[in-house]
C-alpha cells in the first residue's frame, strides 16, 4: 500500500527508539500468551481445569475466590474457574464459525464487486449499504426474532452482521490488486482469468483477510456472549461466558466474582484478538 | 466492528455513495440540489430494502405468522382463532398483495400494530424514542470528548503516554457493554452507594448508562483518531509548519486536531450502529425504558411488526447520520470538497 513510503519518510522526526517499553513489543507478547491460554482451554480444558464445570456442590455455594476455588463458586457451588476454562470452547467456536461465515460471505461479495463490471459493483455496493444500515446487534436480533434463538442462529446472525464491513475492505483490496502491474503482466502473458484469480488475486487478498479474521474473532465472541447475556444464546447451565455473567448479575450484591471473572474472560479474548490483529496488520503494511 | 482499525489507516478507501459524484463547479445550488436528491433516493432505497428483506425473511422462515400473533407456538390457539387472526392481518391473501399493501402502509407512515401489545407501532416508537435518543446523544458527546482527549494525550505525551494510552484504548474498546455496566453498578451502587443501580429518571440515574455506552465507543474512536493525528504530525505540512517556526501546540491545534477529528466523523455511521447495539444491552442492564428494551422484548415475543419498526427507525437514523457526517467531513477537510 502507498502508506509505507510516506510513513518511512515520516520517521525522520520520530524515530522509534529500541527498548523494552514499546507498545510494539509488550502488548503483542501479552496478547499472544493470552491467546495461547484460551486456545489450550478450548482444546484441552481438562488440563487447565481438572474440576467438572457442571458438578454441583450446594454446601460450597457463593464461596469467594480462595485456594480451593481460585475464582470462587456460583449459586450451586460450581467452580467458576473450571466453568470459564470449559466455556472457552463454545465461545471460541461460535466466534470462529461466525467470523468464517462472515468472511466467506464478504469474500464472495467483495470479489464480485471488485472483479465484476460497473453494474455488479454498484449492485453489491447497495446490498452492503443496506446491511450496514442495520447495526450488528440489531441485525442479529431481527434474525433471532424470525428464526428463534439457538447456537446456529447466533452464528448466522453474528456472521451476517460482520459481513458488510469485511466486504468493503476486500473490495478495495481486490480493486487495487486488479490494476496492479503484477496482474497486468499475468494478463499480458496470456494467463486465464481463473489462473490469475487462483495464483495472484486470492493469495494476495488473503493476507488482509487473515488480519481481519484475527481482529474479528474477538468481536464475534463479544457479540455471541452479548446474545447469551440477553438470554438469546446458550442456556444457563452450560458453561458459557455471557450466560454465566447474566446469571451472576442476580447475586451482584454479595457474589461479585460470578459476574466479574466471566466478563474478564470475554475482555481478555477481545483485547488479545485486537492486539494480535493490529500487530499482524502493521507487519503486513511493512511499517 | 472490527473493520474500524483498517478504516483508520486507509482513511476509508472506498467511495461513499454520493462522494464520487461529479458536482458541477458552476452553480453551487445545482450541486447541492443534486446531492440532496441522491441522498433522499438512497434513503428511500435503504428503507425499502430493509422492509422487503424482513418481509421476505418472515415468509421464507418456517413458522406460522398467525401463531406469532396469538402469542407464539406455546399458546395453543384454536384453529378458529388462528383463522380470525389470519383474516384480520391479511395473511390469507396472496403474497404479492400482502407485500404491496404492506409497502403502501409503510409509505404512509403506518408501521402496523404490535402483535404482543396490540398498540400501533408508531405510537410505541414515539413513546420510546426520546429516552434512547437522550442516552445515545449523551454517550456520543462523552465518547468524542474522551477519545479526543486520549488521542491528544497519548499521541503527544511521549513514549510512556503512547503505551498507556494505546493499552487504555484497546481495553476500553474490548470491554463489552454488559460487563462494563455490571462492574460500574458493582462499584458505584453496591460498594459505594453513590449512584442508583437502575434508571429512575433522575440525572444521577443517567450517569452510569451514558458512561457504559460511551467508554467502548471512546476506545474505538481514540484508536483511529490517534493514528490519523500521528500521520498528520509526521506529514510534510506539519514539517513545514514546524519549519515556519510554529510551536508544537500550534501545529497540534491548527493541523493535527483537524486530522484527529476526521476519522471520527467518517465513522459516524458505524458509531451510530455501535450506540444502537449498545443501547439494547444498556437499557436492559439499567432497566431503562427505550427502543432497545422494547426491541429485546419484541424479539423474545417474536413481535414482528415492532421489530420491523425499530429496524426501520434505526436504518433511517443511519441514512441521516451518514448524510450529516458527509457534510461535516466537507466542512472539516477541504480536500473532500471538490470530489
Amino acid at each position: 500500500m502507498g502508506n509505507a513510503s510516506t510513513r518511512r519518510a515520516g520517521t525522520l522526526r520520530r524515530r522509534p527508539r529500541a527498548g523494552w517499553l514499546r507498545a510494539g513489543n509488550v502488548l503483542p507478547a501479552v496478547a499472544a500468551l493470552t491467546a495461547l491460554f484460551l486456545v489450550l482451554a478450548a482444546l484441552v480444558p481438562g488440563w487447565l481445569a481438572p474440576a467438572d464445570p457442571l458438578a454441583i456442590d450446594p454446601v460450597a455455594a457463593f464461596r469467594g475466590p480462595s485456594g480451593a476455588h481460585w475464582l470462587g463458586t456460583d449459586e450451586s457451588g460450581r467452580d467458576i474457574y473450571s466453568r470459564i476454562v470449559h466455556g472457552a470452547r463454545p465461545s471460541l467456536l461460535i466466534g470462529a464459525a461466525a467470523t468464517a461465515l462472515g468472511l466467506g460471505l464478504a469474500l464472495l461479495l467483495g470479489l464480485a464487486a471488485g472483479l465484476g463490471g460497473r453494474w455488479l459493483d454498484a449492485g453489491v455496493g447497495r446490498i452492503v449499504e443496506v446491511l450496514l444500515a442495520l447495526p450488528g446487534l440489531l441485525l442479529a436480533l431481527v434474525f433471532i426474532a424470525l428464526a428463534g434463538p439457538g447456537v446456529a442462529t447466533t452464528i448466522v446472525a453474528v456472521g451476517l452482521s460482520t459481513a458488510p464491513g469485511y466486504a468493503r475492505i476486500i473490495r478495495t483490496q481486490v480493486r487495487a490488486l486488479r490494476t496492479s502491474p503484477m496482474i497486468e503482466a499475468a494478463r499480458v502473458l496470456g494467463h486465464s482469468p481463473a489462473r490469475i484469480l487462483a495464483r495472484h488475486l486470492l493469495p494476495n487478498a488473503l493476507g488482509p483477510v487473515l488480519v481481519l479474521a484475527t481482529l474479528g474473532i474477538g468481536q464475534a465472541v463479544v457479540w455471541a456472549s452479548a446474545l447469551s447475556f440477553l438470554g438469546l444464546g446458550e442456556a444457563p447451565p452450560a458453561p458459557e461466558w455471557g450466560a454465566m455473567l447474566a446469571a451472576g448479575r442476580t447475586y451482584l450484591g454479595f457474589a461479585w466474582w460470578m459476574t466479574f471473572f466471566p466478563g474478564l474472560a470475554i475482555v481478555a479474548t477481545a483485547a488479545s484478538s485486537t492486539v494480535l490483529g493490529r500487530s499482524l496488520q502493521r507487519r503486513a503494511v511493512g511499517a | 466492528m472490527a473493520d474500524t482499525a483498517l478504516l483508520g489507516s486507509s482513511g476509508g478507501g472506498f467511495p461513499r455513495p454520493g462522494g464520487t459524484a461529479v458536482v458541477p463547479r458552476a452553480g453551487r445550488w445545482r450541486g447541492a440540489g443534486f446531492w440532496l436528491v441522491r441522498r433522499i433516493g438512497s434513503a428511500v432505497f435503504v428503507l425499502w430494502a430493509v422492509a422487503t428483506l424482513i418481509f421476505l425473511a418472515i415468509r421464507l422462515i418456517p413458522g406460522d405468522p398467525a401463531e406469532a400473533i396469538m402469542g407464539g407456538p406455546g399458546s395453543q390457539a384454536s384453529a378458529a382463532a388462528l383463522e380470525a387472526a389470519r383474516a384480520e392481518y391479511g395473511l390469507d391473501e396472496p403474497l404479492w398483495v400482502q407485500y404491496l399493501s404492506q409497502l403502501g402502509r409503510l409509505a404512509t407512515g403506518d408501521l402496523g400494530t404490535s402483535y404482543a401489545l396490540k398498540v400501533p407501532v408508531v405510537q410505541l416508537l414515539a413513546d420510546q424514542l426520546p429516552g434512547t435518543l437522550g442516552l445515545a446523544v449523551g454517550a456520543w458527546v462523552l465518547a468524542w470528548i474522551l477519545a479526543l482527549g486520549l488521542a491528544l494525550w497519548s499521541g503527544l505525551g511521549g513514549r510512556g503516554a503512547a503505551v498507556v494510552g494505546s493499552a487504555l484504548e484497546i481495553a476500553a474498546a474490548s470491554v463489552p457493554h454488559f460487563w462494563l455496566g455490571s462492574v460500574l453498578v458493582l462499584l458505584f451502587s453496591t460498594a459505594w452507594g453513590w449512584l442508583p443501580p437502575v434508571s429512575n429518571g433522575s440525572a444521577a440515574g443517567l450517569v452510569m448508562p451514558v458512561v457504559t455506552l460511551a467508554l467502548p465507543l471512546a476506545g474505538f474512536l481514540g484508536q483511529v483518531m490517534r493514528e490519523s493525528m500521528l500521520t498528520a504530525m509526521n506529514s510534510p505540512f506539519a514539517l513545514s509548519a514546524h519549519a515556519r517556526g510554529e510551536s508544537e501546540s500550534g501545529v497540534v491545534l491548527r493541523h493535527a486536531l483537524r486530522h484527529a477529528a476526521l476519522p471520527g466523523v467518517a465513522l459516524s455511521g458505524w458509531a451510530l450502529g455501535s450506540l444502537v447495539s449498545g443501547a439494547v444491552v444498556v437499557e436492559s442492564i439499567f432497566a431503562r425504558p427505550g427502543l432497545g428494551r422494547s426491541l429485546l422484548q419484541a424479539v423474545t415475543l417474536r413481535d414482528v411488526p415492532l421489530v420491523t419498526g425499530v429496524a426501520l427507525v434505526s436504518a433511517l437514523a443511519y441514512v441521516v447520520v451518514m448524510a450529516v457526517s458527509e457534510l461535516a467531513e466537507r466542512a472539516i477537510d477541504p480536500r473532500t470538497r471538490d470530489r
